[in-house]
């Protein structure tokens, strides 16, 4: 789960080695056109990303198209295998499976994207404020932060769900609480090196306060860093949704995700009920590889660029 | 490197003090207070108050803390009222179990994915290193708990050839009677940081075999075994010894779903129960073992790292 996250691996040698073409980007100043240049490059992150728009045409556009009934369950109907009417059978109490991956999808996507960007939004305002005024402060934030740390992530999740009844949005912030350190403590690191910079002290020569200098210059700055972050923590976010859901403290019924519908699935497994397994297990995994292609090669080029810096 | 070591220590003791801070505060946020935690759903509003009164609820927070931390220093973690067990003693059942099965699962990882990704970086862009770096992408991205029954359907239910549960018994030396049953749920958890420690590894050397001291080392006539296992290893392990203890409490967190996967009587489906019917004390007593246990184990992980790397000493 949030393992390697953080700990961006030291691939940079390699790319200016070895393929001289993902030095294009150096030049590019934008982060949109740096962000356009990785999927013109990179293969691995094209695939990611229609894996990712597919997934999200599917949960969100899929039951515009696919009209299932997911209010009503029926006995009658539970665990049909799939059929014409039912292209991917029906689950034990009688929903439609494939509308239920695009519902599942939607709370799934929705969960996990809204929680990285929380943690990230929250952790960019903290790490600045921390690298930037420095000193005793930082420490003390940045001991603050490594006590949370400490905490074994599913731990500190399982506590707070016994704690709260996990709606959707309890959820997000539940699930950012334990994901907002790492883009803190990355965003300090970047900012301390900011800080530094003679563009920063002019600012402040000129009269500029310590706020709009963060607003102006140590924000935009790590945003490239922070991007990364947050494209590889909706993965880990719908990992950790999926763990606890298996461990039955995710949000409750009738609300559905992926997580949830392959562990209900993992009681039938001794049934044969195949179609309630691999459609969930598969959709997991394809959509966490797809954000971790994706920003891993945002990454690597992101890397080179602030190397040519 | 006194120094270094003084620093690195005064930090792990301001971030014990945090720690115990934090499960503090979440022992304050319980629905209603320590007393509702502990004396369940159907106390009596004078009940509550007579709790409150004889365990110092109604004194100042930091009174309040100041006892905690004292009970705390003298050993005594509270008193699971669902067990009717102390939490010291629970934790001295359960958690050598934890120990012994993260513990494995850990050293697998390492024994495997420290030759994977040296090979990726040998063989890197050719066929075997993307087959090997899908394969660590799908085992990062598979969810534990499905991987853990994947493994017991194949292994056990259609080849017969491991027990499908894991050891069951009080004691460590009860788990170590049974081998064969220990292989799967040690597998299921290990996966997830092969995945991890494999990519880091391979990138560590990747980046290493450019450097010049390689060219040298060749140049000099040394044979590639050489060149890989005296020089790239020694010098690609560094940054791996800080990540294995940064991963610690991520394998943690996986050894709570392998427990419940494979029903090994350990910490974590200890925990996982304690979740389920709201045991607080036991979740806080657990809760600030595992973290205070965590912070020593990087600050391990940082001292071994000083030791291996001269360079960190005087930094």
């Amino acid at each position: 789960m949030t393992m390697i996250a953080g700990q961006p691996p030291p691939e940079q040698a390699k790319l200016l080695t070895q393929s001289p073409e993902g030095g294009e980007t150096a030049a590019v100043g934008s982060l949109w056109r740096l962000i356009l240049g990785v999927f013109t490059q990179n293969r691995l992150a094209v695939v990611g990303l229609g894996i990712i728009v597919f997934m999200a045409l599917f949960s969100f556009v899929g039951p515009l198209v696919y009209h299932t009934n997911q209010i009503n369950t029926s006995v009658t109907q539970a665990t049909l295998a799939p059929s014409s009417a039912h292209l991917l059978g029906t689950d034990e109490v009688g929903y439609d499976e494939l509308g239920r991956l695009m519902v599942g999808g939607q709370s799934s996507l929705e969960i996990g994207i809204a929680a990285a960007v929380l943690a990230s939004l929250v952790g960019m305002v903290y790490g600045s404020i921390s690298g930037f005024v420095g000193g005793w402060i930082d420490g003390l934030m940045m001991r603050v932060l490594d006590s949370l740390l400490a905490f074994p992530a599913l731990l500190l999740l399982l506590l707070l769900a016994s704690i709260i009844t996990p709606t959707i949005p309890i959820m997000i912030g539940v699930i950012a609480v334990v994901a907002w350190l790492v883009p803190a403590r990355l965003v300090r690191g970047e900012t301390l090196a900011i800080r530094t910079r003679d563009y920063v002290q002019a600012a402040r020569g000129v009269g500029n306060t310590g706020w709009r200098i963060i607003a102006r210059h140590v924000v935009p700055n790590v945003i490239g860093v922070l991007v990364v972050q947050t494209t590889l923590a909706v993965a880990d976010s719908i990992l950790l949704l999926a763990s606890l859901s298996y461990l039955g403290l995710g949000p409750p019924p009738p609300a559905a995700n992926w997580g949830q519908m392959l562990s209900d699935g993992l009681n039938y497994i001794y049934d044969g009920y195949w179609w309630l397994i691999y459609p969930p297990g598969v959709a997991i995994v394809l959509i966490v590889i797809a954000f971790n292609f994706v920003g891993d090669a945002l990454r690597d080029s992101l890397e080179v660029r602030l190397r040519q810096r | 490197m006194t120094t270094y070591l003084i620093r690195r220590l005064g930090q792990a003791v301001l971030v014990v003090i945090g720690v115990t801070i934090v499960v503090f505060i979440i022992s304050h946020l319980l629905p209603g207070g320590p007393a509702r935690a502990l004396l369940g759903p159907r106390v009596t509003p004078e009940q509550v108050h007579a709790f409150i009164v004889a365990n110092g609820y109604n004194k100042p927070i930091f009174v309040q803390y100041w006892h905690y931390i004292d009970n705390l220093l003298h050993g005594n973690l509270g008193y699971s009222y669902h067990y009717n067990q102390t939490v010291n003693s629970l934790l001295a059942q359960d958690l050598p179990k934890t120990a012994l099965l993260v513990g494995l699962a850990v050293a697998l990882a390492i024994v495997v994915a420290i030759p994977l990704g040296i090979l990726q970086a040998v063989r890197r862009n050719r066929s075997i290193d993307y087959v090997l770096t899908g394969a660590s992408f799908v085992g990062y991205s598979m969810p534990t708990f499905w991987l853990g029954i994947l493994l017991i359907m194949t292994f056990s239910v259609s080849l017969h050839l491991l027990p499908p549960e894991a050891p069951q018994g009080a004691t460590i030396g009860v788990v170590l009677q049974q081998p064969s049953a220990l292989i799967l749920p040690v597998v299921t958890l290990a996966v997830v940081s092969i995945a991890a420690y494999s990519r880091f590894m391979r990138s560590s050397s990747v980046e290493n075999l450019v450097q010049d001291y390689v060219r040298t080392v060749r140049a000099k006539g040394a044979s590639e075994w050489r060149v890989l296992f005296h020089h790239v290893l020694r010098n690609s392990l560094i940054p791996i010894i800080t990540l294995i203890g940064l991963s610690l409490p991520a394998v943690v967190s996986g050894a709570i779903i392998t427990e419940s996967v494979f029903n090994y009587p350990g910490m974590g489906l200890l925990f996982w129960n304690a979740a389920t019917t709201r045991d607080y004390p036991v979740l806080m007593g657990f809760t600030i073992v595992i973290a205070v246990a965590t912070v020593v184990g990087n600050l391990l992980a940082d001292i071994l790292y000083a030791v291996v790397d001269p360079r960190i000493r005087v930094g």
